[in-house]
């Protein structure tokens, strides 16, 4: 777990953003590893969705409270804030309706805390205008035919859609390619240019 | 023959091989029929034993054919307890941890009142003279008991198929009561198809002559043939077509060829007979119309006013459900369905699928998937419950 974490600075952002005790619901849980590190570190009362049966499985039998969902169908079963936050780490970009996702998200969660690779990260840029290729990196390890992310978004655009459906960003968190947090101080644009990575804590 | 098999039927009901709680006139169960049963008895199984403050409780609900010997040597077929592979001292339910408590169902043949119990206002086996029982009835009786050891909160309520329906009924009707329910391959009603196997399984025990409008016991008799086709019928809808497939194929029973006959040529057919005479020996016919009757009462929905979600309102029990891939009495979509209705009800669900092709059998057999989730999900309230490890 120890090693996951590491691969997974976003993580710690996310942890940081949640306080003691909340109600949280994590859309995309895989193994568990977030929902297991904010049990141990905040003492939530932890939910979980993931859509592979066998991260369920694994979850349900370390003991955290997952379900099997897809969150393209199933989240419109859950009520109006019923939970403090919803977080979707590292999902956003294989939803395949990602805007109706997000509104889902600001619907049932007081507050939403999304997380997602930065397609317009200088790497993806000068992967596709000098090399003319799909950008294929150490974080985004899967060709163009096989990836399970439909729909990349640049941090711009996703302040875009934000903005579309009248969620305020609470919070904006960009890490560059070693994890560090990007300066608070920097325009959008040198986020856009060197964050790998983003997490957002919305509200609407 | 039959008449002392009918003989011992009567009485095991009435006289069971296991603990039995009496209620009198003063405490009637009341029915969803809208009578009273009075007097009542609930025959039962514990193992392991209460702690002081009464919190380590485990009510184990059966299936259909099962009964309260869940984890001891059945007294009636001499074969293990039906879960014994999943409960016992230093087993996945540890019963050197928990005070695990199994009772014969209102409606059942091993010792809880029944179909095959003597009626005491007739002092003949009461036969369909029993009011229909219900998956309710039989939880109200069974807090009834939960009540006797001083219980008020148990600490998880688990079962399969009809088991199953018995842990949704006591989380919807005493909330308060359950800190954590497991559910497995069960649904929150019954489908029409289920309903329909059901019939099938109650017409042939009704058509067997020795069926006798119901009251078979006192005349000596029992329609055993009508009751092993029943559970021919039954028994096919636990398996999976690939299962039987995998164990039986087109294989020819204890022959080279094929006889032109109407004999057992197929070991399917063969073991299908076996498994339909077995169980008419440890089970009452009436008792099968009776409990099949209840399940496919069971709609809780219904019950509250037709959605299912607000049967779970406010619930603060911590749910685990299970389904099994080739379970075609209840698919996986029937448990999927409980889950988005306790999401709606804001509630804590953990819900697992299991792979595998045994059918809905599944629950009862040593699926390692299935005692890693049990495992998992027991561990963790019991930490929630404040029961050390």
């Amino acid at each position: 777990m120890s090693v996951n974490r590491a691969q997974r600075v976003d993580l710690d952002v996310v942890t940081d953003l949640i306080p003691a005790n909340s109600r949280v619901l994590d859309v995309g849980s895989g193994d568990g590893v977030l929902l297991e590190l904010l049990q141990e570190t905040k003492q939530v009362d932890g939910r979980g969705m993931e859509l592979s049966q066998r991260g369920v499985n694994e979850c349900v039998a370390r003991g955290l409270s997952v379900i099997q969902g897809d969150a393209d169908k199933d989240l419109g079963f859950y009520p109006d804030k019923g939970f403090d936050f919803v977080v979707l780490s590292q999902t956003l970009q294989a939803t395949r309706n990602p805007k109706v996702v997000l509104d889902e998200l600001l619907r049932i969660g007081n507050r939403a805390i999304v997380s997602f690779p930065n397609f317009g990260h200088w790497r993806v840029r000068f992967s596709l205008l000098i090399k003319g290729r799909m950008p294929v990196t150490k974080d985004l390890p899967y060709s163009w035919y096989d990836t399970p992310n439909i729909h990349f978004c640049t941090i711009r655009d996703f302040v875009n859609l934000c903005e579309e459906l009248g969620a305020t960003v609470e919070k904006a968190t960009a890490l560059d390619a070693n994890g560090q947090k990007i300066g608070l101080s920097m325009p959008w644009w040198f986020w856009n240019f060197f964050g790998q990575q983003a997490v957002f804590l919305l509200r609407r | 023959m039959a008449a002392q098999r009918a003989a011992r039927t009567n009485d095991e009901a009435d006289h069971p091989s296991s603990p039995v709680l009496q209620f009198g006139p003063d405490k009637p169960l009341k029915l969803d029929a809208g009578t009273l049963l009075s007097p009542f008895q609930i025959a039962y199984q514990t193992y392991g034993t209460l702690n002081d403050a009464r919190s380590n409780a485990i009510l184990v609900c059966h299936a259909l054919t099962g009964d309260q010997h869940v984890a001891n040597t059945n007294p009636v077929t001499g074969k293990p307890g039906w879960w014994e592979v999943l409960i016992g001292p230093g087993k996945i339910i540890d019963t050197n941890r928990f005070f695990v408590i199994c009772a014969n169902v209102i409606g059942g043949c091993l010792g809880s009142t029944g179909p095959a119990s003597t009626n005491p206002a007739t002092g003949k086996p009461y036969g369909l003279d029993l009011p229909i029982i219900t998956i309710r009835d039989m939880v109200r009786a069974q807090a009834m008991l939960v009540d006797h050891f001083g219980i008020e909160k148990l600490f998880c309520v688990l079962g399969g198929s009809m088991g199953g329906m018995q842990v949704l009924e006591w989380a919807a009707s005493y909330p308060e009561r359950v800190f954590s329910a497991l559910p497995i391959a069960t649904g929150a009603r019954h489908s029409s198809q289920n309903i329909a196997f059901h019939e099938v399984g109650r017409q042939a025990v009704m058509a067997d002559p020795d069926w006798h409008g119901g009251k078979y016991l006192e005349l000596g008799k029992r329609p055993e043939k009508g009751l092993a086709v029943a559970r021919m019928a039954a028994h096919i809808t636990y398996l999976s077509e690939a299962a039987l497939h995998r164990k039986f194929g087109r294989n020819l029973q204890d022959r080279e060829a094929l006889t032109f006959g109407f004999d057992a040529d197929f070991q399917i057919e063969s073991y299908l007979r076996h498994q339909g005479m077995t169980f008419v020996d440890r089970f009452d016919a009436n008792s099968y119309l009776y409990l099949t009757r209840a399940m496919d009462y069971f709609d809780l929905a219904a019950d509250h006013g037709g959605r299912l979600a607000d049967a779970f309102a406010g619930t603060k029990t911590r749910f685990c459900l299970v389904s099994f891939t080739s379970d075609w009495l209840f698919p996986t979509e029937e448990s999927r369905s409980i889950v988005h209705a306790l999401n709606a009800a804001g509630a804590s669900v953990s819900f697992v699928e299991i792979e595998t092709d045994r059918g809905h059998d599944a629950f009862l057999l040593d699926e390692p998937e299935l005692f890693a989730a049990i495992n998992g999900f027991i561990a963790s309230a019991a930490r929630a419950r404040g029961l050390g490890l």
